[in-house]
């Protein structure tokens, strides 16, 4: 499966912040969309870095000025991103053993969309689960 | 406000479609506690179960069997199936939105990929899915020709369609025969002259989609060889050490039975089935007559992307390979429908966890659902249908909570049993369906089979006596 199944069931929309942004405008933009990280795009829209929850807590434990500071500050700038066409098992591979856990999705040079490792293990779970499903369906009538 | 999903008021849903996900979620729905749901399902055909009928290999009986528990999910006295009813045709979402508090989308992937080639178009030159449905006795293919006066043919793709589509060229007569294949389609397979049959993968063994089961199945045909040429068994440094770094045992495995065909005797069989990797079609060439006689490989090389995929890229390296057939199987996709959101890129309705989603306002469309391919996209099994469609019907349940539902002028059951009455007289309802789904029975156990299906439209319709 690629991750291109994921996209097709996400809204349409990536929540984005810019470099400049504050972090408090960061912690405001997940919480009101409820995600745990932000895309950070330049002006003309192309990824130039990452920022999670858990940069703005490490860096909250670091000083409790935190806030006035700015994305590009404490953004992860070795952005890492996957395209549409990356295999669905490939990609958790990575996440797991670089440990991160959102991926901005790039297509044909266009932030597209983000993921994240939830949303993967929630496709290969059901995944799983629906392959059990069909095989009790074959071993039930198999026993009929 | 008076509360919808009660005595009073049921909850009214129509569900498009009659596959695996709309028999989920009707299932999923009925078992509500406390909650009253009427559901309608409509299909274009008069037969159900989409792709459990017209999809999923003859041989394969046993999956059918999912079948029944759908059969018993139609038994509820709150559902209605109205066969040979389309959407956008008998009947529009307008039709729906006058009688319905919600509407799901589940018409799955009725198109297929191409690969955008030249040549693609040449006689000889088709997509599995026509194929699929040919012989399966889907009545838009019913009539469809396939030369298996062709002594050699290739299947693009590596993925489980793939692999029916190579097992039902290499099944003998005798293995047909017992299967619900349908008849026109086993008296032509029957008479066929195909030799050779080869399926083609455009990066390595490792990272081929088709399944263990399925593939270890094609090395146990009673009259084929299977064959995989030793050096492209082979891992790569790349894929070699991806799955060292991964714990995926299913891979390994598959590994190893490709090596296995490899290293492999002929055992003098009459058909050869060889599956190539690291190949991809760049140009189908013809005759003067357009027939399709051969096809141009390019040798592909892997590289790593930086999300970690083994993708493949094209070397300077080609060969030819003479065949009078072709396959795509390069995947299915999803049709729009009329005056529903679409997302030309996936080919799926957009959508959030199975809420439409408009494209305009990027919000959820009041009342409108999907679930299964035409949400996620063609991949998955049939149960993997089961948590997605579970998953929309909990929005849908979520939104009706909230009041967040369609205002039906005229909900009642009666109401839409009318309409569809005045616009399709032929329609079919379940119990219609039983009739014909026993005659089928009757119908092949005569010849030892576990049916004979109707392939035209006319023919189901003159079974019951109309
Ligand atoms: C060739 C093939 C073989 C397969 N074999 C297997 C297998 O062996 N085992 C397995 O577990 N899975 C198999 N699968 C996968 C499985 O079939 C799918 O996961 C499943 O059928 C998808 O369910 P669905 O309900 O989304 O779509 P479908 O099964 O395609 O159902 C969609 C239904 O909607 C109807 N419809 C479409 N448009 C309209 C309209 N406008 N109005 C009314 N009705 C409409 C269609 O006629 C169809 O009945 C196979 C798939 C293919 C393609
Ligand atoms: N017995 C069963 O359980 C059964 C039977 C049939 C189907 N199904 C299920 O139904 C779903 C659909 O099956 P499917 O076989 O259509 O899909 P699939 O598994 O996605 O396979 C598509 C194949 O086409 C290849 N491909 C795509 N574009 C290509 C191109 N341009 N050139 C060459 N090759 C190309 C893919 O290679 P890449 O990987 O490189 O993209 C892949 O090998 C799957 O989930 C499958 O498991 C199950």
């Amino acid at each position: 499966m690629k991750i291109e199944s994921i996209l097709a069931m996400k809204g349409l929309k990536v929540i984005t912040a810019r470099p400049d942004q504050s972090l408090k405008d960061a912690v405001d933009l997940l919480v009101e969309h409820d995600i745990g990280a932000l895309i950070v795009v330049d002006e003309l829209g192309q990824p130039v870095g990452i920022i999670s929850e858990r940069d703005i807590i490490r860096e909250a434990a670091r000083s409790e000025a935190v806030l006035a500071r700015t994305v590009a500050d404490v953004m992860t700038k070795e952005l890492i991103v996957a395209a549409p066409q990356d295999d669905l098992g490939a990609v958790l591979q990575t996440m797991i053993t670089r440990r991160f856990r959102h991926l901005p999705i790039v297509d044909q040079k266009r932030l597209i969309g983000i993921i994240s490792i939830r949303d993967v293990l929630t496709v290969q779970l059901d995944k799983y689960q629906g392959e059990v499903d069909t095989l009790q369906t074959q071993i039930s009538e198999g026993q009929d | 406000m008076e509360l919808v999903g009660t005595d009073a008021i049921p909850l009214r849903v129509a569900i498009i479609g009659s596959g695996p996900a709309a028999f989920y979620a009707a299932d999923h729905l009925l078992k509500q506690d406390g909650l009253k749901v009427e559901i309608d399902m409509f299909e274009r055909f008069p037969t159900p179960y989409g792709l459990v009928r017209t999809g999923v290999a003859p041989d394969h009986h046993k999956i059918k069997s999912v079948t029944k528990k759908f059969a018993a999910v139609a038994s509820d006295p709150h559902f209605r199936f109205y066969g040979f009813v389309e959407f956008g045709k008998d009947i529009a979402l307008s039709d729906l939105r006058e009688h319905h508090h919600q509407i799901l989308y589940a018409t799955g992937a009725q198109t297929d990929k191409r690969l955008g080639i030249p040549g693609e178009e040449l006689k000889g030159s088709h997509a599995a899915n026509e194929f699929v449905g040919w012989y399966n006795g889907h009545p838009d293919y019913r009539d469809c020709q396939f030369d298996l006066s062709q002594e050699r043919a290739a299947i693009v793709g590596v993925g489980n369609v793939a692999v029916d589509v190579a097992r039902i060229l290499c099944l003998t007569p005798d293995e047909l025969a017992v299967t619900d294949i349908a008849s026109h389609a086993l008296e032509a397979l029957s008479q066929s002259r195909v030799k050779e049959v080869y399926l083609l993968g455009r990066r390595g063994p490792a990272q081929a989609t088709f399944t263990n089961p399925e593939i270890k199945e094609l090395g146990n045909l009673a009259d084929a060889d299977i064959s995989v040429l030793p050096g492209e068994a082979q891992l790569g440094d790349l894929s070699r050490a991806a799955l060292e770094a991964s714990d995926d045992r299913a891979t390994r495995r598959k590994v190893e039975i490709l090596q296995g065909y490899a290293s492999r005797k002929p055992a003098g069989r009459t058909r050869q089935l060889f599956i190539r990797f690291l190949v991809s079609p760049v140009e189908l060439l013809g005759n003067a007559a357009g027939q399709v006689v051969a096809m141009r490989l390019v040798k592909n090389a892997l590289y790593q992307t930086e999300a970690g995929t083994l993708s493949h890229k094209a070397t300077d390296r080609f060969e030819e390979l003479s065949i009078g057939l072709v396959f795509r199987s390069v995947g299915y996709r999803g049709t729009p429908l009329p005056r529903v959101p679409f997302n030309e890129r996936w080919g799926v309705i957009p959508n959030e966890k199975g809420r439409v989603i408009d494209l305009e306002t990027q919000q959820p469309v009041v009342g409108e659902y999907c679930s299964g391919w035409i949400k996620r996209g063609p991949t998955g099994v049939i149960g993997t249908n089961k948590p997605d469609s579970v998953e929309t019907v909990n929005c849908m349940l979520e939104d009706l909570a909230h009041g967040s539902i369609l205002r039906p002028s005229e909900p009642e059951v009666s109401e839409m049993e009318q309409l569809v009455r005045e616009r399709q007289s032929n329609y079919f309802s379940f119990a219609d369906w039983l009739r014909l789904d026993g005659v089928e029975v009757e119908n092949g156990r005569a010849e030892g089979r576990p049916r004979d299906k109707f392939t035209r439209v006319e023919d189901m319709l003159a079974a019951l006596g109309r």
